[in-house]
């Protein structure tokens, strides 16, 4: 067999319900689990390592909560992986990076904290591309994640690991991060909902940062309803992170039923066919789409986005240079590696040739370069400036649209190693996702039908920064229109 | 505009960054790196003088924390996980260059 | 300048870089205390060590004594943004330090000395400590050092850089800035400022050029100075190493000197082949500083008395001296001596008391108290000697001067009592009268010391002596 989907897919929503009343303890949920994962990890390899104890643990403690009559919260008894770039207390946290070999955190991320506390049982840290630089999961120290729909092919990235274990049913959420496109990509490819939030509204403490001005936290699931209930857990101010927003949204559930009337939706040509290297199949599915949110009354127009022509470019200078300052720190001093020397910039020069990977030390590179003295203003200095005429792009669009429709990756999975070689080819699979991230903007993804090799297709939806709730109402629209 | 990355320029870019690259390597990157940058010529063609930079996605200010301690880590919450510790400080290799 | 030093064709041009160390309770970007002397590693959070994954957030009381002491420099405050400057070093955990670059809290300054000059301030702005690296090995050094140990304590505690424009032109001028600017911080609250413990830091920024010559020549960056003796000492070394390197046809290079107390001299420091690509670039975990106005109405509202203006206060009273003034201000006893001054005592002697026979501390002396004494003592009523006791009971147990003068015994010689033993002292004694009123000086210590004898050591030798020519002047 060479896919490993489930049939059917049990909710986030019906778990939390059928653990609160107790019609099954959340230990039996999570055995559930870890039994498929038993079963199918090994040719899917979504984890760097499954908590296999502390989720015993913590499942005992739901129900022993839950027997005490306490409120446990909205996520009682469901199993969530989370991507292994996020810190776990105790618990190893690698960025699937060799040089953070052996470090153990000794605190929670703000979101693993919080999804603690609303009554998740944490089943293991996913694997990604190394310190989540990549859009196939083929760029980790551990190996490949493999596409459970096809294991031939890749599940996307960098958060492949997250959406293929929810993809797998291994876990029924996810937890990624979304740099580029990094939860919404892997989310199209492997047939999942994801969710990349505004900026600042989810914290980033605890996240192992790539490019700061762009990481988001965000939930994957199999509904939009699940997301959206993961995302009010894990959303809100968080004193800890500066850049997170104090009037932060958290609330997207109540109103995800209101349908898509009267709202006006924009269609952004540029990726429909306006820039190369779109496939056909992508762009009529999304279409498709097109014509249903107009049959459930939404008015749509198709809209120009100019600055979208320039994005992979900003993009590709401004990770990078901040990705380049994010990981000198691991430097073989603190924690992690080290890979001795005659003296300390050996020491450095070593640990940091062996700890990293090529496509770590190509991205660090290129940023180092890209804001050294000399080429600052050409190149990283040019990008913010692309970065700004993109907003204000967005912003007049956004004056008569409530969101904007596209595609979320330019083609369906791709088989591993096809792009390997290539990186430019590599990073032309973050066109449709890169825009939201440059600006901050709230994107997702939802599954929508299928491409001719029979692998997922994801619609994407962009929002207004804080606009998820009409977000959520446009997938939920599309989500029960597919079905 | 300036010309693409040359392959000493790589070699600088590696020094800056504590990353040592083979003479193989130096030649892989140093296509890689130029393909990247050449198609952010497109960016560098824009005439954008009077764009202003946007280092922020969104504009917040001034966020910041009162003057309160907060609970500290324990040195075993993280010493025995350094590579080299002597007494309770992070032991390093000597230091090259600081004097003549 | 110190004309001594220096060959008369050289101007010497310094500009100061002087790194403080706020008193905040904890550091700039997260809760750790920010503590002198604690055991290594254990003032310490995911923040300062800069784990994976951590976030800094900015400490608002640093952010304002920041805006007060630029506020005080008489600097703009402005909308600021936090940069990063990349460069490995251990003693930095997250290999790049959180600083102000191109756009920094304070602006435009300017810091004026006791002696009226004003010295440019370039800007004054926030950044973070580093942490402390020790070299183990024989010489004590790095060169030599076998390796070395790092403790995060300090990494992290909020700094503020102030910089000075190349305008100081002497060597008393480069320690006139530092102390006034140690004044000004200490006057503020703001920081212990010990230059000794490291508080205060000073970097010099030492070039020279021909007299008349328009043009900055190169300058070398002197740093590990420790006190204002040493600073000096830096200065004038580093100046002429400039000027003979310059008289034999060679330059100096621009670099980063260390200075080496013990041998006096300045060694060629770290050699940072790629320090001077720092890349610095917006610090994307922190977001802009924007005071609003009336944060800044509020700060210079709310501004203590600055050190120019003190010093002020005391000139409008004449008859002391500037050095005086200075000292006072330093020493915090300026608002001291005036309340003194206002309650009676004569100016000139309260300032003595206060200059030079109450330098370790006033103690539980009041200003009440010393006017009370310097006008006991202008009246005779007290010895100067007696004076200096009662002085230091003051200090030590409170209480007014009479009182105290009593309970120790010191018994008033009344100038009547005084002159009535010495008339009787005459009459007794009038061979020795004649001589004295002849000019022979030495039978003064006779009649002063039979004068002493019968007041028990009393009376105010000084008074004695006055009745005695007197008595002769009018014999």
């Amino acid at each position: 067999m060479n896919s490993v989907t489930p049939e059917q897919y049990q909710s986030a929503s019906e778990i939390a319900d059928l653990v609160a009343t107790r019609e099954i303890s959340a230990l039996e949920i999570l055995e559930r689990h870890l039994n498929k994962i038993e079963e199918h990890e090994k040719d899917v390899h979504a984890f760097n390592l499954v908590t296999i104890n502390e989720a015993r643990a913590a499942a005992k403690e739901t129900d022993k909560l839950i027997s005490e009559g306490e409120n446990v919260g909205p996520l009682a008894g469901v199993p969530v992986a989370i991507k292994d770039n996020l810190c776990t207390k105790g618990i190893p946290t690698t960025a699937s990076s060799k040089i953070l070999e052996g470090w153990n955190p000794p605190y929670d991320a703000t979101v693993v904290r919080k999804l603690k506390e609303a009554g998740a049982t944490i089943v293991g840290k996913t694997n990604l591309d190394e310190f989540a630089m990549g859009s196939s999961t083929e760029n980790s120290a551990f190996g490949p994640t493999r596409n459970p729909h096809d294991l031939t092919c890749v599940p996307g990235g960098s958060s492949g690991g997250s959406a293929a274990a929810v993809a797998a049913g291994f876990a029924p959420i996810a937890i990624g991060s979304d740099t580029g496109g990094s939860i919404r990509q892997p989310a199209a490819l492997c047939g999942v909902v994801g969710v990349k939030p505004t900026y600042g509204g989810v914290s980033r403490y605890g996240l192992l940062a790539f490019a700061s001005s762009l990481d988001q936290v965000g939930p994957f699931a199999t509904s939009v309803k699940d997301a959206a209930i993961v995302h009010e857990v894990i959303g809100g101010y968080d004193p800890l992170d500066s850049t997170s927003i104090k009037q932060a949204p958290n609330s997207f559930v109540n109103e995800i039923d209101q349908g898509v009337k009267k709202l006006k939706v924009g269609i952004i040509s540029e990726l429909m066919g306006g820039i190369d290297g779109i496939t056909q199949e992508v762009i009529d599915q999304t279409n498709i789409a097109v014509s249903t949110l107009s049959n459930a009354g939404a008015q749509v127009e198709e809209v120009s986005l100019p600055a979208a022509l320039y994005c992979l470019s900003a993009y590709y200078l401004i990770a990078p240079a901040e990705a380049s300052s994010n990981l000198s720190r691991y430097d073989g001093v603190r924690y992690g590696l080290r890979v001795d020397g005659a003296n300390l910039q050996e020491m450095n020069v070593n640990t940091r040739t062996e700890g990293f990977g090529d496509e770590v030390k190509r991205r660090i590179m290129l940023g180092t370069y890209a804001l050294s003295a000399g080429y600052y203003d050409a190149y990283y200095g040019k990008a913010l400036k692309v970065r700004r005429l993109l907003a204000e792009n967005f912003a007049e669009l956004y004056k008569d649209y409530d969101v904007l429709l596209s595609p979320t990756s330019p083609c369906t999975a791709f088989k591993l190693g096809a792009k390997v070689d290539d990186p430019m080819t590599m990073y032309v699979n973050d066109v449709c996702t890169i825009p939201s991230n440059l600006v901050g903007h709230p994107a997702m993804s939802i599954p929508f039908g299928s491409g001719k090799d029979g692998m997922p297709i994801g619609v994407q939806i962009l929002a207004p920064p804080m606009k998820e709730s009409v977000m959520y109402q446009v997938a939920h629209t599309l989500e029960k229109a597919s079905q | 505009m300036s010309d693409s990355i040359s392959s000493d320029e790589v070699k600088h870019v590696a020094h800056l960054a504590r990353l040592r690259l083979t003479s193989e390597e130096l030649v892989t990157f140093t296509d890689q790196l130029r393909a990247v940058l050449d198609h952010a010529k497109d960016v560098e063609a824009l005439e954008l003088n009077d764009v202003e930079p946007m280092s922020h996605p969104l504009p917040i200010e001034n966020t910041m924390r009162k003057d309160i301690p907060n609970p500290m880590l324990k040195p075993s919450d993280f010493l025995p996980q350094a590579p080299a510790v002597e007494g309770g400080r992070f032991l390093v290799p000597k230091i090259l260059g600081e004097e003549e | 300048m110190n004309q001594e030093i220096f060959k008369d064709n050289w101007e010497l041009i310094v500009g100061l870089e002087v790194h403080v160390e706020l008193a905040t309770k904890t550091k700039l970007f997260c809760g750790c205390l920010n503590q002198f002397g604690s055991e290594p590693n254990t003032n310490v959070c995911p923040v300062c060590l800069g784990l994976p994954g951590s976030l800094p957030v900015v400490n608002e009381t640093a952010v304002y004594y920041a805006m007060q002491l630029g506020r005080a420099l008489r600097c703009s405050v402005n909308r600021s943004v936090f940069a990063r400057k990349n460069y490995f070093y251990p003693d930095m955990p997250k290999d790049y330090q959180i600083s102000q670059y191109d756009m920094p809290t304070n602006l435009n300054g300017y810091l004026e000395l006791p002696t009226g000059e004003a010295i440019g301030i370039e800007r004054a702005h926030i950044e973070e400590d580093t942490g402390k690296t020790t070299h183990i090995g024989t010489s004590g050094r790095i060169s030599g050092s076998d390796y070395s140990l790092v403790d995060y304590n300090r990494a992290g505690i909020p700094l503020i850089e102030i910089v000075s424009e190349p305008e100081i032109r002497t060597i008393e001028q480069a320690k006139a800035y530092v102390s006034e600017l140690r004044n000004i911080i200490l006057a503020l609250g703001i920081s212990d400022a010990k230059m000794e413990e490291g508080s205060i830091r000073v970097d010099a920024n030492v070039s020279v050029r021909e007299n008349g010559e328009d043009n900055l020549r190169t300058r070398c960056e002197i740093k590990n100075v420790n006190s204002l003796k040493s600073l000096g000492r830096a200065i004038e070394y580093e100046a002429n190493r400039h000027i003979s390197l310059y008289e034999n046809g060679e330059s100096p290079k621009q670099e980063t000197r260390h200075w080496d107390e013990d041998a006096g001299r300045t060694r060629s420091g770290r050699s940072k082949e790629d320090a001077e690509d720092y890349r610095y670039f917006t610090e994307p975990d922190l977001v802009p500083l924007n005071p609003s106005k009336e944060t800044i109405a509020k700060i210079d509202q709310e501004m203590p008395e600055m050190p120019s203006e003190r010093r002020g206060k005391l000139a409008d009273l004449n008859g002391i001296k500037s050095s005086d003034m200075t000292l006072l201000v330093e020493r915090d006893h300026d608002a001291f001596a005036l309340d003194a001054i206002k309650g009676g005592g004569e100016p000139e002697k309260v300032v003595k008391h206060l200059v030079n026979n109450l330098s370790s501390g006033l103690g539980a002396l009041t200003p009440e108290a010393l006017a009370q004494l310097v006008q006991m003592e202008n009246k005779s009523e007290i010895t100067s000697t007696q004076a200096k006791k009662v002085l230091g009971e003051l200090v030590q147990r409170g209480g007014m001067p009479a009182n105290l003068a009593t309970e120790l015994g010191f018994e008033v010689v009344g100038l009547n009592d005084l002159e009535k033993l010495v008339d009787q002292l005459i009459n007794e004694h009038s061979d020795e009268w004649e001589r004295f009123c002849s000019g022979d000086t030495k039978v003064q210590g006779f009649f002063v010391g039979q004068v002493m004898k019968s007041t028990s050591g009393q009376a105010d030798g000084k008074i004695i002596n006055q009745i005695l020519n007197e008595r002769a002047t009018s014999k």
